[in-house]
């Protein structure tokens, strides 16, 4: 044989050789997903236009439109609006943007093929979350320099502000992706995908307080709205944002902290077993 | 059956429900063997290649790969195995080499990644971005894909559709390679000679079942079958009364366009009598003359005509035909 693949001198083998079979680990295999995928997703230029680009022109619209301050406070409502889209843009670029690639992935044979290797699921939940983080906080960056630069937000001014921002934000990724992930099964195929991630995507963002002042919602939509994670992004990235004199326009009269910590964290290890049982490597089989 | 068992299953039984696919399939499948699975669409060869690769539970039966019941195998196993399936995914951001790379990174032990790049001729194309390749360089890097974790079973499922003549002629000539160096390959395929050129085994799947199991020359019985002999009755032979054959009732004649045609179960003796009658006669020859053993192809047609009586049988070729 000339040319072949072993490029020892073996010849035939006739019995495998005795090789060192080490598994590549999980957090390898997993940092080498994240760089694929942060690589693939850049790489496609339009789809980051565009995804970055939606946030920025709600955020130059409704900004725009309301002028003054939020009815009943000293907060200009620019303000409570840039919050509330900074909360907006994190999930459109976590749980719809890892929605919608999973649910194609599954209908081109993409997972198949990744399923066929020794690869485990965990490696590949990761990679999608590490690239959800990564424009995740590109957007929330870019969102923040256009709003402190056009709509005199202030950055926070105290340690304890940053870290409020920062575990919401982290929070808000983490709990927005795994729900993506479980969310992607939802879709039956590539085409309905887009679709049927802008329902709840559309509908929580109305609701939860990101274009209007929450507590001046109707009281049932206040309810479901504080159900699911958006309502508490929102609220947490105004507590780091805005004016401790807004308070009084929050629901509880307070940032509420604790509770927007405990029911982030709670969709977070909720959103991981969802996303467990939605997804499973045998069912990356394209139907025919 | 040589070598040790990389693949053995024995009745081998699948239903979608109601529906069964599966009938008690057996097959057995040595290290170093191409192993080829051929059948109609319908047949099973998805269902069965699902179940061996451990994407479809069985309903009963036994299956062995790699010496593990696919069904419970974890990574170790999926390590030693090398899927090349008909969708390839979409890494069309990626270049060649990043994807063949990525790929590389996930198995304990794979080949070079330049050699599998080299090997599957896509050397010319390794900065490219697979979204720009053409449809036969996109079917390599599958292959590519499916082989470079150094697997000691490939399953191929239809390698060379869509390639052209000479991509085709490469991709064989890297399945074989891959065989030389002890990789066991399993492929289905639609092209007939494909399992000619390759492989040393093939079962035709049936319905569910395993029809016919052999060696591409021996199946169906093919080396000791019927041949077909044929020649144009022309010149002297045109006008000449054809031989009678010692087995034959009826007197020989040629059809209308002067083509005869014999189906014989004795080529030898029957080109006897034909060619001491056309000495006779005053030709020295039997022009056009051709002596063909039934082709796989005759053959598994043949067999999904009869297994499936609602087909009718491949029409004859023009000319008259004679059973000798």
């Amino acid at each position: 044989m000339t040319g072949g693949f072993e490029t020892t001198a073996a010849g035939n083998r006739a019995e495998p050789p005795a090789r060192e079979r080490r598994m590549p680990s999980v957090v390898r295999v997993a940092a080498a997903r994240a760089g694929i995928e942060v690589k693939c997703y850049f790489r496609n230029r339009q789809a980051v236009i565009f995804t970055f680009a939606l946030p920025l022109v709600l955020l130059l619209i409704f900004g725009g439109i309301f002028s003054g301050d939020a009815p009943g406070t000293h907060t200009p409502m620019k303000q409570v609006l840039i919050a509330g889209i900074i909360a907006s843009g994190i999930m459109s670029t976590t749980f719809s943007s890892l929605a919608v690639a999973i649910a194609i992935e599954r209908d081109d044979g993409t997972l198949r093929r990744l399923a066929a290797t020794p690869m485990s699921p965990v490696s590949y939940f990761l990679g999608k979350i590490a690239q959800a983080f990564v424009t995740g906080v590109l957007e929330t960056v870019v969102l923040l320099t256009v709003g402190v630069t056009l709509f005199g937000l202030h950055l926070p001014n105290t340690g304890a502000r940053w870290f409020t921002f920062a575990w919401v934000v982290v929070l808000g990724i983490v709990a927005c992706s795994f729900l993506g992930i479980a969310y992607s099964r939802v879709a039956p195929n590539a085409r309905a995908a887009a679709p049927v991630v802008q329902l709840p995507y559309l509908a929580l963002q109305l609701i939860s307080g990101v274009f209007f002042v929450f507590t001046q919602l109707p009281k049932p939509m206040q309810v479901v709205a504080s159900c699911f994670p958006l309502k508490w992004m929102a609220q947490g990235l105004r507590s780091a944002f805005l004016s401790d004199s807004f308070q009084q326009a929050e629901p509880a009269g307070s940032w509420e902290h604790g509770r927007t910590a405990l029911i982030l964290g709670a969709w977070c290890v909720a959103g991981l077993l969802l996303s467990l049982v939605a997804f499973k490597w045998e069912r990356a089989k394209k139907v025919r | 059956m040589p070598g040790p068992e990389i693949i053995g299953v024995s009745g081998l039984r699948k239903s979608y429900g109601a529906v069964p696919v599966l009938h008690g399939v057996d097959l057995h499948v040595g290290r170093g063997e191409i192993f080829a699975l051929l059948g109609p669409n319908g047949a099973g060869k998805t269902t069965t290649q699902e179940i061996l690769t451990g994407f479809s539970s069985r309903s009963a039966g036994s299956v062995s790969v790699l010496g593990q019941d696919p069904a419970g195998a974890g990574p170790e196993w999926r390590a030693r195995l090398g899927i090349v399936p008909q969708d390839m995914g979409s890494f069309d951001e990626l270049s060649v080499k990043e994807v063949v790379a990525h790929f590389a990174s996930l198995y304990p032990d794979p080949f070079p990644v330049d050699t599998v790049i080299q090997r599957t001729g896509l050397g010319e194309k390794a900065n490219e971005r697979t979204g720009r390749l053409s449809g036969g360089q996109q079917r390599r890097l599958d292959i590519a894909l499916g082989i470079v974790g150094r697997p000691e079973l490939v399953f191929l499922d239809e390698p060379t559709t869509g390639l052209d003549p000479e991509a085709r002629r490469v991709t064989w000539e890297l399945i074989r390679e891959l065989a030389s160096d002890g990789t066991t390959v399993m492929l289905t395929t639609h092209y007939l000679d494909e399992v000619e050129a390759l492989c040393e085994r093939v079962a035709i799947l049936l319905k569910g079942k395993v029809a016919a199991l052999g060696a591409p020359g021996d199946i169906g019985g093919r080396a000791h079958g019927e041949a077909v002999i044929e020649f144009h009755a022309d010149g002297p032979l045109r006008d000449a009364q054809l031989p009678a054959l010692h087995n034959a009732g009826t007197p020989l004649a040629a059809g209308p366009d002067g083509q005869v045609r014999i189906s014989t179960a004795t080529p030898a003796a029957v080109l006897r009598v034909l060619l001491d009658w056309a000495v006779q006669v005053g030709s020295y020859d039997l022009p056009g003359l051709t002596v063909t053993r039934p082709t796989l192809e005759d053959v598994y047609l043949r067999m999904i005509a009869s297994a499936d009586a609602a087909t009718p049988a491949p029409a004859p070729a023009p000319g008259l035909e004679y059973i000798a």
